[in-house]
């Protein structure tokens, strides 16, 4: 049952990312990553963090990726045109990422034996366990937090703001 | 019963196709959206280590749930001020293309 979640979740965030990657037209790399995203939600819960799992959905594929589609909406981008960038880009940025990708896979499954397996069920991390920490132990950087938000919101306020 | 080592695996995938994306696209929205892709690897990664610490230790850990949640509340933090970023860019400048916006290139 969950090796069966897993896998269709796991698929789906891959073949959304590989869309977002092969899409010409922003709206439907925005629209694939609400797919990532959304799928990268339910294998939170499969892992027990049920809290997080409602955040990804309302604070990711809710509020950011809203966000990023009323900007690609307000400045009415097109299809994007195929310029060649830098490259350095082409010669060292892809095998790069495959040898990172080649050499964290390894990692992780030759160590497999060590992290163990992950059980349905089990760990549940609740609202209240994940408040009792928040809120005891870590209210300070909570708080600054949210005045990082409030500084962030201002600064978008402003810097969005047409020039009189 | 899934290895936790999938869930890396997985996050690795993810963010390795983040960073293609990021080099190979050429809308500067697009390129934000990558930003994300990778900032999502990394909190699937963290919560999949979260689980194991917790099979570890024995009870429930709940630090690494902590981390992905300050992640996500500075990721919408920067999604709002890079978005005001480029609808600024896009006033001054009128294009979304990242190579016509090369004004601090040497």
């Amino acid at each position: 049952m969950h090796l069966a979640l897993f896998i269709i979740f796991a698929g789906l965030c891959v073949a959304g990312a590989l869309n977002l990657l092969l899409q010409r037209h922003p709206i439907n790399s925005a629209l694939s990553l609400i797919v990532v995203m959304s799928s990268l939600a339910v294998l939170y819960l499969l892992l027990g963090a049920e809290f997080l799992a409602a955040a990804q959905v309302i604070v990711y594929s809710g509020a950011i990726m809203v966000l990023f589609t009323f900007v690609i909406m307000l400045l009415n981008a097109g299809k994007e045109e195929r310029t060649h960038g830098s490259k350095l880009a082409y010669i060292a940025g892809f095998p790069g990422a495959a040898a990172l990708l080649g050499l964290l896979t390894y990692i992780f499954l030759s160590h497999s034996a060590a992290f163990g397996h992950a059980r349905l069920g089990e760990y549940l991390a609740t609202t209240g366990d994940l408040s009792r920490v928040l809120f005891r132990d870590l209210l300070l950087p909570f708080e600054v937090t949210s005045v990082l938000i409030l500084i962030a919101i201002l600064g978008a306020v402003a810097l969005a703001r047409r020039e009189h | 019963m899934v290895p936790i080592a999938y869930y890396l695996v997985l996050s690795a995938v993810l963010f390795s196709i983040g960073v293609a994306a990021f080099l190979i696209k050429r809308n500067i929205i697009t390129v934000f959206m990558s930003i994300e892709l990778m900032l999502n690897a990394v909190n699937l990664a963290f919560i999949a280590f979260s689980r194991q610490w917790s099979q570890t230790t024995g009870h429930l850990q709940v630090n690494g749930q902590i981390f992905v949640f300050f992640v996500m509340v500075v990721a919408a933090a920067e999604a709002a001020v890079g978005l005001a970023i480029i609808i600024a860019v896009f006033r001054a400048r009128n294009t979304l293309n990242v190579d016509q916006i090369d004004l601090m290139k040497l």
